[in-house]
């Protein structure tokens, strides 16, 4: 059974949002990663980059396939997981903690309340 | 580094001096060198072998390697059909093999005939009335076209149209050649069916597309029955339909792309007409088209007057050249070969045999297998392996475990809209009896998945290498020998 921590709010794409203030942390989740299996590559922007919710942000690349990464808010990338360049495996072994991809700045909060909340990913999971 | 692999390297089996064929000294005046400035400053470092560890060398690896040749191989959308080898007899013969590239015109009209009435012949399987030989390959034919269909718009004074749709179940060459020709991919969702859903396609028909790709059968193997009607609302919103011909192998004989409102398509003949194309191999990706899109296909073209042969290079609106002088010839002598000996009747023969073996493996492994889209599908079927999952048991351990019977593993995660995706294509060439054992082992791999995992987890256990490590290849990749 995947893990979906409670504190974080999730997309239908499985990507997964962690807030602090006006910072977004985003990832993708741990049902993702499992599906996806190994990863062996990631394309990230660059920081200062701005996204609108729903936009493509980057690509996944695992063995078995490649998925687009869709930014479940809006705003501009702060930081990029530079590590993941050496260690695409840290998506697979830590999607929640070191397998982070991208941080934003929101620029608007209210997107969060459209987003799922632990209970309702776990439904979203379970009926794909 | 020990080289893992069970056999040598030919640098490894390598000794100074050893050598397979020792020439006489030579008894005419040495040419002038070449300038010094070509030329290398020591021997290549080649390995120096006798012929006869060459020779066991490569019998070796042939026998550790699964080829058509060996055993069966179900590879979906790949129509790993049997390739005769009269096709081999045709090719290797000197007049054809022989034949110098630069011949003229007036000493090359064998071949010219063979290219020219190869190309009727695909004129009247597609019901197409233009087509070029020329691109090299399947991809290369999914580009050609794109640009083709790209320039139409441009003499129409449309060149700012640059969208192409394709359905989430294509293949993933179409977004590739879509993103190569500078265009924008647009996907729209397949219908609850698999197929192609109208409605989807007309909230994005509009007058910045380009056209449609679309393979038809699909890539879940089923026809594409409203395929009629999707082509109407493409050329009502002024774009073209394109025809992906991987599975054309389906069709052959008994329905035309034309008919169905394509403009234009390609043809993989290392498919459907039984070329060689291994290891990525000289292939051919001959493109059929409707009239209005001819001026557009690639110089030269083959032209014919009173039983003369001759390349036309005057097309002033053509896209210009896809390749080296007129394609890989001695490929398309072999689609010519193969078309000829299996005939008109024999092609729609082929098509039928394909359509039949598909489905009997689709009924006799559904009550093994989930069968996510359970209509009667064309030349080839795909099953889930979603009932094996809740034991642990993924796609990737299955096509794993075939290789241990001597199988080559399906196609597996594609098409991409159906969950731990196997995609299986026996092709017309294999026997009912060879049906039933893969049958049989398939159903003996689902009691495997219930009763122990672990077995396919670590499967293949009888290959020469184990389940190889693909993460850490992808995620370091090692190419450069280094002795």
């Amino acid at each position: 059974m995947a893990n979906v921590p409670k504190e974080l709010k999730y997309s239908e794409e499985h990507e997964w949002v962690r807030v602090d203030g006006d910072n977004a942390t985003i990832g993708i989740t741990d049902y993702a990663q499992g599906e996806l299996g190994d990863v062996v590559f990631l394309e990230l922007p660059e920081p200062g980059e701005e996204f609108k919710q729903g936009d493509s942000f980057g690509s996944i690349e695992a063995v078995k396939t490649v998925a687009d990464l869709y930014s479940p808010v809006s705003g501009a990338v702060t930081e990029v997981n530079e590590a993941l360049d050496d260690a695409p495996e840290k998506v697979n072994e830590s999607p929640y903690g070191d397998g982070w991809l991208i941080k934003l700045e929101l620029t608007d909060s209210t997107e969060l309340d459209g987003l799922m909340d632990a209970e309702a990913y776990a439904q979203h999971i379970e009926q794909e | 580094m020990q080289n893992p692999m069970p056999e040598r390297l030919l640098y490894e089996l390598s000794a100074p001096g050893r050598r397979g064929v020792r020439l006489p000294e030579s008894d005419v005046p040495e040419a002038d060198p070449l300038p010094k400035k070509l030329r290398r400053d020591e021997p290549a470092p080649l390995p120096e072998v006798s012929e006869n560890e060459v020779i066991r060398h490569f019998v070796r690896l042939s026998t550790m390697n699964h080829h058509v040749d060996r055993d069966y191989y179900p590879l979906g959308s790949c129509t790993m059909k049997y390739n005769p080898k009269l096709n081999e007899v045709v090719a290797n013969h000197p007049w054809f093999a022989d034949l110098h590239p630069f011949s003229s015109t007036r000493y090359s009209q064998g071949a010219l005939q063979v290219l020219y009435e190869l190309g009727e012949m695909l004129k009247t399987i597609t019901g197409f009335p233009a087509v070029t030989l020329q691109p090299p390959a399947g991809a290369s034919g999914e580009l050609t076209g794109l640009m083709l269909m790209k320039k139409y718009h441009q003499e129409r004074g449309q060149g700012e149209r640059n969208r192409v749709i394709i359905p989430d179940s294509a293949h993933g060459t179409n977004p590739a050649t879509i993103n190569f020709a500078g265009c924008e991919v647009v996907e729209i969702p397949s219908g609850a069916d698999g197929t192609l859903d109208p409605d989807a396609l007309r909230r994005e028909a509009d007058d910045r597309l380009v056209g449609m790709m679309v393979t038809n059968p699909n890539t879940l193997g089923i026809f594409e029955s409203r395929i009629t009607e999707i082509s109407q609302i493409v050329h009502d919103a002024g774009g073209l339909m394109y025809l992906d011909g991987a599975n054309l192998n389906a069709l052959l004989g008994f329905a035309s792309p034309e008919k169905m409102g394509f403009d234009i398509m390609h043809i993989n003949v290392h498919k459907t007409f039984s070329t060689p194309h291994g290891g990525g191999g000289p292939g051919a990706g001959p493109l059929c088209s409707v009239d209005k899109l001819d001026p557009y296909l690639p110089t030269p073209v083959i032209r014919e007057e009173d039983g003369t042969y001759y390349h036309d290079w005057v097309r002033p609106k053509s896209v210009g050249k896809m390749h080296g002088f007129y394609g890989n010839f001695l490929v398309l002598l072999r689609a010519y070969a193969y078309i000829l000996a299996t005939g008109k009747d024999g092609l729609e023969a082929v098509a039928r045999a394909a359509i039949l073996n598909a489905n009997y493996l689709r009924v006799l492994l559904q009550s093994d297998y989930e069968l996510p889209y359970p209509d009667r599908c064309l030349h080839e079927v795909v099953f889930s392996a979603d009932r094996q999952a809740k034991h642990g048991v993924k796609a990737l351990d299955i096509a794993k475990r075939l290789l241990d019977f001597g199988v080559h593993a399906p196609t597996v995660y594609f098409p991409l809209i159906v969950h731990e995706a196997m995609m299986i294509e026996p092709t017309e060439t294999e026997t009912k009896e060879t049906l039933d054992r893969f049958i049989e082992i398939m159903r003996r791999i689902a009691k495997e998945a219930e009763e122990n995992p672990e077995l396919l987890h670590d499967a293949p256990a009888t290959t020469p290498v184990r389940r190889l490590d693909e993460a850490t290849a992808s995620r370091k990749p090692n190419v450069r020998y280094e002795n």
